[in-house]
């Protein structure tokens, strides 16, 4: 509440503007989670308005209802002081509402200017595509981005940015007043940052709104006007840009620190549970040794496309190395499948766990016996009440929150179904765990009892390794932390030596220090 | 009661076929009777063996178009064989190509990585042209009565054929939910990518439940020459269709991972009973094939309306 107040107070210093685009007390519940609750937010004309927030804080669900994609359970929209119902995005668009999505919905194989007119062609006598006036058009649109190819190219033939280009063209088209973009920078170079920014900036100096979301700070210094916060589904305020600074709105954005209890002693190590050595598969990663004891957590920490994830896909039997050797317990092995991996007591919890980790038609209890259905059986039947007994337990060890073994994983929250997943594994009762990107797109809450579990399984004996691409993440769950920069391992720290920096230098390639 | 209406709601082909027995038992003296039951479950039992298969195969993700063929090979060689081999050589034979073309299917899927789909309907053209060759476009005829008499023969009051069905439909019902491959046809239907990373081999039980289906076919189409006392060589046709048909009746998913065998015996149920029903009150039976096209669809946004799990967004 304080907050609130703080930032009306800040906003009313100003002159006053009226907004173009307002949200008042709006809230959304998807089974399980609460993913808005009463949030605010009025972007103006010409200004563009950063929407900041840790993955799960509802940026995504907020902009999805700017887009008409979903629909509020509560609170109302407003846009230039009329109320408005968008319940689907064609109507977001008559409205002049537009999302630019981070993942691109175009058709590769037709032109540019086919794309940036998909459903809405220029026609003729009201059948017949009118080609000339398609691509008159698009030019001009092309040339207002300052874009360098033709209308006529075939899309698939531009690179990721062109393509960006032609998703922000198919916004202009329809001549909005909101623009919103979701991460429009996560596969951009930095010169192509630059012009993504120009054509911003002269999108908001020709009067449109800019909703811009993203979670990089330095971007949202130096590309908005004001900022707001989300956290957990909460609006936490809005800033003038000028007035705040990353540290005011890094304290709005995480809150308290969930994960401050986790302890560190100096881990109980037991044997030697794993050994990596020389391992490499040709143009993903070379040279790879390292090793886990049981007892321990090790985190693998670098920039996406490092190599982590084939690596632990490698390990866990999905991939065939080029050279190098995997030891467990002390015994050379060779790991064909995931079903040898199973059986030498090792268990991956995968990078994304709806298309990896779950059947999501499957009930919970059914996910949790997926790797170990045998172990659940009597003379070839399956014996559902051990199985049941099963979920049940890691339900309470986990506490997982779901209404019963019966219960479809499709419902459950990320942070719910990543504890089946999690339950899973830990089923098989394996000796090594493997997680991987273990609390990406869960919320602030269960990521931090996702931390707490794996420094418990730790404890238990269990031999851990962790792939995080969040340094908070790495630093909180390690007790050793492995720096990855282009396929290789660049240094080997401990947890008491390990500093932000030197970790960050270590996954950029600046390793001479 | 809410066990019902969660029934109801999984399954609405039952409360279709319900429909159907409270109608033409008042609209048809004949229909509400034993015999005429039995009646409707030796006619079911011909698509119904087959949709037991059918129904593993499209859990599983994927689809045999090859079944129809499959049956009248099967049918014309347990019927031509009989001179040589003597009913139980030729029946053995009939059953033994069925099992050899599922085989075939699967492991061409499996290896090749070849959508069973195509697989499949390369199978459906070629296994037909082979009965051709074998039958000289001939029907045979059983010479041994023995054969029809078991088509016609009962069991504690009851069809034999009919108890056939019955038992093999309970059969598949406990395979499929409560054994390995059962539980693993769903895992595997449901996410490929993450049954394949939690141990499962998908090639084998792809292989079974193709080995299932053409077995099946084969036996049902064995069991209809039986009813006969011959086989043509246009036996089965468009069988494959009718199978789907009553299978995706039953709430099975064409895109794999949902299915049941309860809903595949109210698919194979309706068909029956609706053109018993619909020849008991003398009704065309061109009629017939409009109704079950419409059904189909009342069916499908029925379970696509209210069934379907709702998405979650992030």
């Amino acid at each position: 509440m304080n907050t609130q107040t703080e930032m009306k107070e800040s906003i009313n210093s100003q002159p006053e503007e009226k907004p173009l685009l307002k949200l008042k007390n709006v809230s959304k519940s998807f089974p399980g989670v609460k993913a808005l609750d009463g949030v605010e937010l009025d972007v103006r004309a010409g200004e563009v308005h950063a929407l900041l927030g840790e993955n799960g804080a509802g940026k995504s669900t907020l902009m999805k209802i700017l887009a008409g994609i979903y629909q509020p359970d509560g609170g109302e929209v407003f846009l230039e002081d009329q109320l408005v119902h968008m319940s689907s995005p064609l109507e977001a668009r008559e409205h002049g509402v537009l999302l630019i999505h981070q993942e691109l919905s175009l058709v590769p194989d037709m032109t540019v200017a086919e794309n940036v007119f998909l459903g809405n062609i220029p026609r003729f006598a009201n059948m017949f595509v009118n080609n000339r006036h398609l691509n008159e058009r698009c030019g001009e649109i092309l040339t207002r981005l300052n874009c360098k190819f033709k209308p006529t190219e075939k899309l698939g033939n531009l690179s990721i940015a062109n393509q960006q280009m032609v998703e922000i063209a198919r916004a202009l088209v329809f001549q909005p007043k909101v623009v919103v973009f979701d991460e429009p920078t996560a596969s951009l170079t930095d010169y192509e940052k630059v012009v993504l920014f120009g054509v911003i900036r002269e999108l908001k100096e020709s009067g449109t709104a800019i909703v811009y979301i993203s979670h990089r700070m330095d971007e949202i210094f130096e590309l908005s006007d004001r900022i707001s916060v989300l956290r957990d589904g909460t609006y936490q305020g809005t800033f003038y840009t000028r007035q705040t600074n990353e540290d005011e709105v890094t304290q709005r954005m995480i809150g308290r620190d969930l994960d401050a209890d986790i302890e560190h002693q100096p881990p109980e190590l037991g044997a030697k549970a794993l050994e990596v050595s020389g391992l490499g598969i040709d143009g993903l990663y070379s040279d790879i040794s390292f090793d886990v004891h049981a007892g321990e957590v090790v985190g693998f920490y670098g920039l996406v496309g490092a190599g982590r994830t084939e690596i632990m896909e490698t390990i866990f039997g999905l991939r065939k190395p080029d050279s190098g050797s995997v030891q467990i317990n002390g015994q050379n092995l060779a790991i064909n499948s995931p079903s040898d991996a199973i059986d030498h007591g090792l268990g991956l919890v995968p990078e994304s766990r709806k298309e990896q980790g779950l059947v999501l038609g499957m009930s919970c209890k059914d996910n949790t016996t997926l790797a170990n259905i045998s172990e659940f059986t009597k003379l070839g039947w399956i014996d559902t009440s051990a199985e049941r007994k099963v979920f049940e337990e890691y339900m309470d060890k986990l506490r997982i929150k779901c209404p019963g073994w019966e219960y479809s994983t499709l419902n459950l929250s990320g942070g719910n179904q990543q504890k089946v997943v999690i339950g899973k594994w830990l089923s098989t009762s394996p000796k090594i765990l493997i997680l991987d990107e273990p609390t990406r797109g869960i919320d602030v809450g269960s990521k931090s009892e996702i931390h707490h579990l794996i420094r418990e399984l730790a404890k238990t004996g269990l031999a851990v390794i962790v792939v995080s691409s969040e340094m908070p993440e790495v630093l909180t769950v390690s007790d050793r932390i492995i720096a990855m920069y282009d396929g290789r391992i660049t240094r080997c720290f401990d947890r008491s030596e390990v500093t932000e920096d030197t970790l960050i230098r270590a996954i950029t390639g600046q390793t001479g220090h | 009661m809410n066990r019902i209406i969660d029934l109801v709601k999984r399954q609405p082909i039952w409360i279709f076929v319900f429909i159907c027995v409270v109608f033409f038992s008042f609209s048809s003296p004949y229909f509400f009777d034993i015999r005429n039951f039995s009646n409707i479950l030796v006619q079911a039992s011909t698509i119904g063996l087959i949709a037991l298969g059918m129904t593993f195969v499209m859990i599983n993700g994927n689809i045999d178009l090859s079944v129809g063929a499959t049956l009248a090979l099967a049918a014309s060689l347990a019927v031509g064989l009989q001179p040589q081999l003597g009913i139980t050589g030729a029946v053995l034979v009939g059953l033994l190509s069925g099992i050899v073309i599922g085989a075939l299917n699967g492991i061409i899927a499996w290896k090749t990585g070849v959508d069973a789909f195509i697989v499949t309907l390369g199978a459906m053209i070629g296994v037909r042209g082979l009965v051709f060759i074998y039958t000289g476009e001939q029907a045979f005829y059983a010479h041994d009565l023995a054969y029809s008499d078991f088509g016609a023969s009962s069991l504690f009051g009851m069809p034999v054929l009919a108890l056939i069905f019955i038992c093999l439909t309970i059969i598949a019902h406990l395979v499929l939910k409560y054994t390995i491959h059962g539980r693993n046809v769903f895992a595997v239907g449901g996410n490929r990518v993450a049954a394949k990373e939690a141990g499962i081999r998908v090639g084998p039980h792809m292989l079974l439940n193709f080995i299932l289906i053409g077995f099946l076919a084969a036996l049902s189409g064995i069991l209809l020459s039986t009813q006969m006392g011959a086989s043509t060589p246009n036996l089965g046709r468009n069988y494959e269709l009718w199978t789907i048909t009553a299978v995706v009746l039953g709430g099975t998913r064409l895109t794999g991972g949902f299915g049941s065998i309860i809903g595949t015996l109210g698919g194979v149920l309706a068909i029956a009973i609706l053109r018993n029903g619909m020849n008991l009150l003398q009704v065309p039976s061109f009629y017939v094939l409009i109704i079950l096209g419409s059904i189909l669809i009342i069916v499908l946004f029925i379970d696509k309306r209210f069934a379907e799990p709702q998405g979650v967004g992030a």
